[in-house]
């Protein structure tokens, strides 16, 4: 909470008054940013179209009230283009709520009007918040609110919500139109247009209709076709009546406009109102007509040539990145690991305790949080893509290329989301208008490898590969992944998804500094969702995998293995023996029968039984793939203390084209549980699951089965 | 007649009529592309298959065949 309105807000009565606000702007104004500041809230804010992919709400005191605010996702106009508008349209037509705030950005007011004036012909309140004035003050843009207020009819308040400015101005004046009655917005239309809603109004206004919404804004609503409108009017006596009297209107405005569509026609009006309001309050310092700073980013950025060049390389640059600096860390973290496990382990007397908690839990858990280190570096470039405005640019110019593939250049965005994970991912693909492009993004979003899959990746690259060569084989994995999705997206657009393409139309934002406080906070609860997953989830997996690996006891296969120890001459020869002991204890445990009755499935692709097993707790999560290889190999590897790390275990008892195979599984097997269910319901529709279920399957089985086969060929 | 995807790397025109169906339409418009509004167009991707265009102070992204779409006159 703002601090401000924290000290204030610690008074709030329990009988107060509630306050529902309705966050409404188009996208990139800085809504979600508006609401940070506000009200603290770890909303995730990004720099492209489509981050509140659903509404948030958050709650908040302030004076006498309870603050529910309800962040829309961002919409251009009153259309229901994309699922996220149709979001914020139905809530705003069907919902309960008190207040509208309006965001708009001040550095391109006339743009935004356009959603205002729409906002305006409803029956709600409204409050516009001219954001981004700091930014507008920078530019040399001045806007008059005051003057504005008066123009249209609602309070604007001047806020930045970078800054906090306004901040308390904005929820004060909220209060003040909670409690005052609504002003009737000034928005004016052309004469004809006006004598057309004055002849309806006369009418509604003769036969007395009753109506929440005033007869003007019914009138406007009327003309413009709108549905709802029309749905409430048509069961009433007057219908009759006022059908012939719109038929007649709509054609002279029509006619005015020299348009067959009347939608059109309101946009125009809309336009010229709006184009005056802010030829009014507008004024521009230094109106040299320079290039912006945008513009010359651009012109390096998305350049013909160098742009998918450069590109390339931030991608290129980020996993090495991921590999060298997160590799840092690791050696310490593992070696803590290694240290706690062995003074947790003093301490338990019970042997099978002990290695519950030493080799189960504290092995899972750690090679899981061992790889924490890469997850925030890729969560931070992940995020900077977003917050910078990069984002769109790379969507601009990859969309000739994802054309051709049948995608859309749109679908970058989820597509990249899903680098990072694929739940968001999923969600993010609501930004897709057409439903069909959309099912084919969200069945592709699997391949790019989320950051789950990333520690897998960092372990076999770092057991096969020397350090320089890591970073490299990283982004071979990343981008082999996405191009086999590109090629999945080309088959099914081929077969499953024929038909015509969405159109792109998309804005190209401003090139923004990153927030570091909103970047800090987007990199912290992704990766504390990461560590919370790993204590709980992954805990209580690493559990079931040790248990399942632990029973049943064999007694006799101990009791012949401790004779032959006590008798082993050398120490080397004793070694051994533990060692076998150990494997042989595993190979009878549930869980290797479990691996051996599914190892002749795998054989083909040259996994043995413990890989088996990994992936297939790799289906609950793909962190969970480390932690059973860490419970199985701390258990049956070496018992070698110089020696015992995961990576050694994976490079002495796994063959090369093995790992390929491996890898390649994981590349393009179904993605975890929680993914699965996201998709379930983003796709709408189990058969969806089956269908992505089957489709990763026989390719995963099929590409696994061709690497390992070309590898061994070739080493 | 011209349209959008004519129109060469820093040229200026003015929309004259848009032909794209209703839903595209009413993206255009809320976009700012309508009848009357003054485009510039900013560079073209590769192969023309997307080209960038500012209108107002927004700029955007189209592809070719949207942009084709888009009947347009010098200024």
């Amino acid at each position: 909470m703002n601090e401000n309105i924290d000290m204030q807000g610690k008074a709030c009565p329990v009988i107060a008054n509630h306050i529902k606000v309705a966050l409404v702007g188009q996208p990139n104004v800085g809504k979600s940013m508006l609401i940070n500041s506000v009200s603290n809230a770890h909303l995730h804010v990004g720099n492209f179209s489509g981050v509140t992919v659903d509404k948030t709400e958050v709650l908040f005191d302030y004076k006498d009230y309870h603050f529910t605010v309800v962040d829309l996702p961002g919409t251009y106009a009153f259309t229901d283009y994309t699922i996220e508008e149709r979001v914020t349209h139905d809530y705003l037509c069907a919902e309960d709520y008190d207040i509208i705030i309006n965001v708009v950005d001040s550095t391109n007011l006339e743009k935004n009007l356009q959603l205002t004036s729409e906002l305006l012909t409803m029956s709600k309140k409204v409050v516009i918040a001219l954001n981004m004035s700091d930014e507008a003050d920078k530019e040399g843009i001045e806007v008059n609110s005051e003057y504005m207020s008066e123009l249209i009819g609602v309070e604007c308040i001047k806020v930045s919500a970078v800054t906090k400015m306004g901040i308390e101005e904005l929820v004060d004046a909220v209060i003040r139109n909670y409690e005052n009655d609504k002003n009737e917005s000034k928005l004016v239309f052309s004469e004809p247009v006006e004598e057309e809603i004055a002849q309806i109004v006369w009418y509604l206004d003769k036969h007395k209709y009753e109506a929440k919404n005033s007869y003007r804004n019914i009138a406007i609503n009327l003309l413009k076709n709108n549905k709802k409108t029309y749905a409430k009017l048509h069961d009433n006596p007057i219908w009759t009546e006022l059908q012939p009297i719109l038929i007649e209107a709509s054609r002279h405005i029509e006619l005015h406009h020299n348009s067959d569509d009347i939608k059109e026609a309101f946009a125009e009006e809309y336009a010229s109102f709006n184009r005056g309001v802010v030829a009014e309050v507008v004024k521009q310092k230094n109106q040299v007509q320079q290039k912006t700073l945008t513009e010359k980013i651009d012109n390096i950025l998305i350049h013909p040539i160098f742009g998918i060049p450069i590109f390339l390389f931030f991608m290129w640059s980020l996993f090495q990145l991921t590999f060298e600096v997160g590799a840092i860390p690791m050696e310490y973290i593992d070696s803590f690991f290694g240290w706690f496990g062995d003074v947790v382990g003093a301490t338990i007397a019970n042997d099978d305790v002990r290695s519950l908690v030493v080799d189960g839990i504290i092995a899972g858990v750690g090679a899981v949080i061992l790889f924490t280190p890469n997850i925030i570096i890729l969560f931070i470039g992940i995020a900077l893509l977003e917050t910078t405005g990069y984002m769109s640019r790379v969507a601009f110019l990859l969309d000739g290329f994802f054309h051709k593939f049948g995608l859309h250049g749109q679908s970058f965005i989820p597509l990249v989301t899903g680098f990072g994970c694929s739940i968001p991912a999923y969600m993010s693909a609501r930004i897709l208008k057409n439903d069909r492009d959309r099912l084919l993004t969200l069945f592709i979003i699997g391949f790019m490898s989320c950051g789950a899959r990333l520690p897998v990746y960092v372990l076999f690259a770092g057991a096969f590969f020397s350090p320089e060569m890591a970073g490299n084989i990283l982004f071979v994995i990343y981008i082999s992944g996405a191009i086999l999705g590109l090629i999945a997206a080309k088959i099914l657009k081929l077969t499953a998804f024929k038909g015509a393409d969405e159109p792109f139309v998309m804005e190209m934002p401003k090139y923004r500094l990153p927030s570091m406080k909103l970047v800090w906070h987007t990199v912290l609860t992704k990766t504390m969702m990461y560590l919370k997953k790993a204590g709980t989830f992954i805990a209580a997996a690493s559990m079931l995998i040790w248990f399942l690996s632990n029973y049943p006891k064999n007694v006799i296969l101990e009791e012949e293995y401790g004779i032959k120890i006590e008798q082993a001459v050398s120490e080397e020869e004793k070694v051994n023996l533990e060692n076998s002991l150990a494997t042989d204890l595993l190979e009878q445990s549930y869980l290797g029968s479990i691996g051996k009755f599914s190892e002749p499935i795998f054989a083909p692709l040259g996994f043995d039984w413990k890989m088996s097993v990994a992936l297939q707790a790799g289906l609950a999560a793909k962190e969970v793939v480390v932690s059973t290889l860490g419970v199985l190999y701390s258990l049956g590897g070496d018992v070698d203390e110089e020696n015992n790390s995961l990576i050694n275990a994976i490079s002495k008892n796994i063959s090369f084209p093995s790992a390929i195979a491996f890898i390649v599984v994981i590349m393009i097997y179904l993605p975890c549980l929680a993914a699965s269910i996201v998709f379930t319901r983003e796709a709408g529709g189990v058969k969806y699951f089956f269908y992505l279920l089957a489709f990763t399957s026989i390719a995963a089985y099929g590409m696994a089965f061709i690497a390992y086969n070309v590898t061994k060929m070739l080493v | 007649m011209k349209t959008l995807l004519d129109c060469k790397k820093t040229c200026k025109v003015r929309v004259i009529k848009l032909n794209a169906a209703a839903e595209l339409k009413q993206r255009l418009i809320s976009f700012g592309v309508m009848k009357g509004a003054e485009v510039e167009v900013l560079e073209h991707a590769p192969a023309k298959k997307t080209i960038e265009v500012k209108v107002g102070k927004m700029r955007i992204a189209l592809r070719d065949q949207e942009a084709a779409l888009i009947e347009v006159e010098k200024i």
